[in-house]
């Protein structure tokens, strides 16, 4: 092979960027079609020295928006290799119509999202309304809370993406700023580790084989139509999960680092839990610890897999709490919020129906601080003892002027 | 490097392996499949295709169907250029590192566009691939119109013509605005090689085509698509139209080489006057009303005076 690998210590100090960039050098990248937005550049620039650098052999195509970037990428999946990129809130928001033509051409595409609020206001800090225009767009989705998981998920993604039962693109998520450009202690895998782990890519339909001519892209209408979507459904539905948790379980012999679909903390016997997503997993699990202190019974839960959704997961996790405050980082605009509406639909029909309360917090980069979380748990206790919730549905929380509530 | 593909004579080149078949669903007399077969049948080279959303695409790839006997790619209406492109970035990637299935082969890598596809919004994706140099033929597919969608004006459609958009009525000609000059906005992106093609001029077109698969980086190639829908004119009269495009110099056939070295390739012997394009054509039927003749001696000035350019630009070799 022509290039050179690169000796890592076993722990570097590494921001969510570069995690992510050192993981896409690590499992050598074929192409990468990008353009760059803030907060999510220094992905791309890093494969971009990388390459420039002789740690990696591939295509750099640096193209003139995030639409061609994720149509250069369409292309070159189909061609028959490993493709990833990245992107940010207005280059995802202009990427969506080829997420769907991506996932519907099944191809393992992965893209690293740093999740960005959306103008207008325009606005460059993290909050995760950019996530969301991708949820009903037939990728698989995770969520880093921290530099460590973002470049361990990537390893997760190819792994499951590539996988010829799956053959679904994957997103991988981390916060903008607050992961993207905070740096931490991440441990790393060798090379050779990390290319082991994730293996050769075994290409099918793949357009550079001339003796296997292939049609991509067809049209289908209300013959076949249906038939295609339900079948990239049930797929998310049935084929993921087990090969997501697969790839957990050997991540986890290879690094001792474990990772759930759902993941909980201190919910054994807790009375009272937050669902989030992204960094804010970190700084509830501090603030659950404190208010156990203090008497009160918290825990959390943390979204790792979005897409598909882990309904079954979430229900079990859920089973015994008495009163559960849904996080949600980004504007519901005229409705519950997003992370709110699934953990309902999730709970409906279950036995226990926790008392269900919904938190909109952190637009546009806005810190969730511990004092929020102390407030939010209280009310929540508070929420137990009355037997009803007590509060309005949706309150916004860390938000300036008279307190906004509604529901 | 491939050898270029020798063709005799019409008979040959109409019989030659065909990887673009004859069982689509485009309209009789269209002139998107005679352009697609003649692109196709100039080289043995494998293929790499794609196309944007448009008459072609729809009309060849219905599931659980497909017209095409090569490696073909649809992603949507703005981005054909750029699955190419992306496509090819492989196929370098690939051939770096090794991992080609058949490295043996040179394979030619060709994006099918109409001129709503190509001139509207698909053009900035095009302008990219052009500037990164891309080692790829765009086709265009120019009918001047939307008509996978019911004829719409494009930035295509040329003056005075009737579109569903720009309606001749009782007090419009239609089209207001006149056609862009995507022939020198490419020529202008430095590519090695632009050029104008008209399927009735079969061997100028392969002589183009084979030019255009031994160069390496871009290639802009602007094909006369004559649309018996929109155009509305005998599905059977495909050929007759299209030589009445040629001979009257509406659609002169030209090349540029590197951006600069114009070459006229087809001086008809007798030119036909404009006129007579417009009057086979329903959409320029209203034209022909005692109060929109002028704009056919505009026209016909507006042609002679690009003819006039071109002949100067071929002479002055800049």
């Amino acid at each position: 092979m022509a290039f050179d690998k690169m000796e890592l210590r076993d722990i570097e100090v590494w921001d969510g960027n570069f995690a992510a960039a050192q993981a896409l050098r690590q499992v050598q990248i074929d192409v990468v079609a990008a353009y760059p937005i803030t907060p999510s550049t220094p992905i791309v620039e890093g494969y971009a020295k990388f390459l420039a650098d002789g740690y990696v052999e591939g295509e750099f195509v640096m193209v003139e928006s995030e639409h061609a970037a994720m149509s250069g990428c369409i292309g070159a999946s189909a061609a028959g290799g490993r493709v990833a990129t990245a992107t940010s809130s207005q280059g995802f928001a202009l990427m969506v119509e080829t997420l769907y033509q991506a996932s519907g051409m099944r191809l393992p595409i992965i893209l690293n999202v740093v999740n960005r609020a959306l103008a207008a206001p325009l606005n460059v800090n993290g909050d995760h309304s950019d996530m969301y225009l991708g949820r009903d767009s037939g990728w698989i989705q995770l969520d880093a809370y921290c530099p460590q998981d973002a470049y361990d998920l990537n390893f997760i993604a190819f792994r499951v993406a590539e996988d010829h039962d799956v053959r679904l693109p994957c997103m991988v998520h981390q916060d903008g700023f607050m992961t993207s450009h905070t740096a931490q202690g991440v441990k790393t895998l060798t090379d050779d580790q990390a290319y082991g782990f994730v293996g050769d890519f075994k290409p099918m339909n793949d357009m550079l084989d001339f003796d296997h001519p292939v049609t991509h892209g067809v049209q289908t209408e209300e013959d076949w139509h249906f038939e295609h979507k339900a079948r990239q459904h049930n797929d998310l539905m049935t084929k993921v999960m087990p090969k997501v948790q697969a790839a957990f379980d050997d991540f986890e012999k290879l690094t001792g680092r474990k990772y759930n679909i759902v993941e909980s903390y201190d919910m054994d016997d807790a009375d009272v839990t937050v669902v989030c997503l992204g960094t804010s997993v970190e700084t509830a699990r501090e603030v659950a610890k404190e208010m156990r202190a203090k008497g009160i019974k918290a825990g959390v839960v943390g979204i790792r897999v979005f897409r598909p959704f882990p309904f079954e997961e979430i229900k079990a996790a859920l089973k015994n709490v008495k009163a559960i405050a849904v996080l949600d980082r980004s504007s519901p605009n005229g409705a519950p919020g997003a992370l709110f509406n699934e953990i309902a639909g999730a709970l409906y029909n279950t036995e226990g129906r926790a008392l269900l309360s919904g938190y909109v917090y952190g637009l546009g980069g806005r810190d969730l601080t511990k004092k929020h979380l102390v407030d939010l748990y209280t009310e929540l206790q508070a929420n137990v003892d009355a037997g009803r919730v007590t509060t309005p549905l949706q309150q916004f929380i860390g938000v300036r002027g008279p307190k906004l509530s509604f529901l | 490097m491939s050898e270029i593909k020798k063709i005799k004579n019409l008979k040959e080149f109409s019989t030659s392996a065909d990887r673009f078949e004859g069982a689509n669903l485009l309209c009789p007399g269209c002139a998107h499949s005679i352009i697609v077969r003649e692109v196709l049948n100039a080289t043995n080279d494998d293929l790499v295709l794609a196309a944007s959303t448009g008459c072609l695409e729809v009309c060849t790839a219905v599931y659980p169907y497909t017209s095409w006997d090569a490696s073909w790619i649809h992603i949507g209406f703005e981005n054909g250029s750029t699955a190419v492109a992306g496509a090819e970035a492989m196929y370098k990637a690939l051939k770096t590192k090794g991992r080609l299935k058949q490295p043996d082969r040179n394979p030619k890598f060709v994006a099918f566009g109409g001129d709503g596809a190509s001139y509207d919004i698909g053009f900035q994706w095009i302008s990219g691939c052009f500037e990164r140099g891309h080692n790829m033929m765009y086709v265009v597919l120019d009918n001047e119109v939307y008509a996978n969608t019911g004829g719409q004006r494009s930035s295509s459609t040329p003056i005075g013509s009737s579109a569903t958009t720009s309606p001749a009525g009782r007090v419009s000609y239609g089209e207001k605005q006149n056609k862009k000059d995507m022939m020198a906005i490419m020529a202008a992106h430095g590519a090695p090689y632009v050029a104008q093609v008209s399927p009735n001029k079969w061997k100028d077109m392969v002589k183009k085509i084979q030019h255009g698969m031994a160069v390496e980086g871009p290639v802009f190639i602007n094909a006369v698509s004559a649309c018996t829908t929109e155009w509305k004119f005998a599905p059977e009269d495909t050929m007759a139209i299209t030589d009445l495009a040629t001979d009257s110099l509406v659609f002169p056939l030209y090349e540029i080489i590197n951006g600069t070295e114009l070459n006229i390739t087809y001086r008809p012997k007798n030119v036909v006057p404009v006129e007579e394009y417009l009057a086979a054509q329903g959409r320029f039927k209203h034209l022909f009303k005692d109060e929109y003749k002028y704009l056919i001696k505009e026209w016909q000035e507006r042609v002679d005076a690009k003819w006039d350019y071109l002949q100067r630009r071929e002479e002055a070799r800049v």
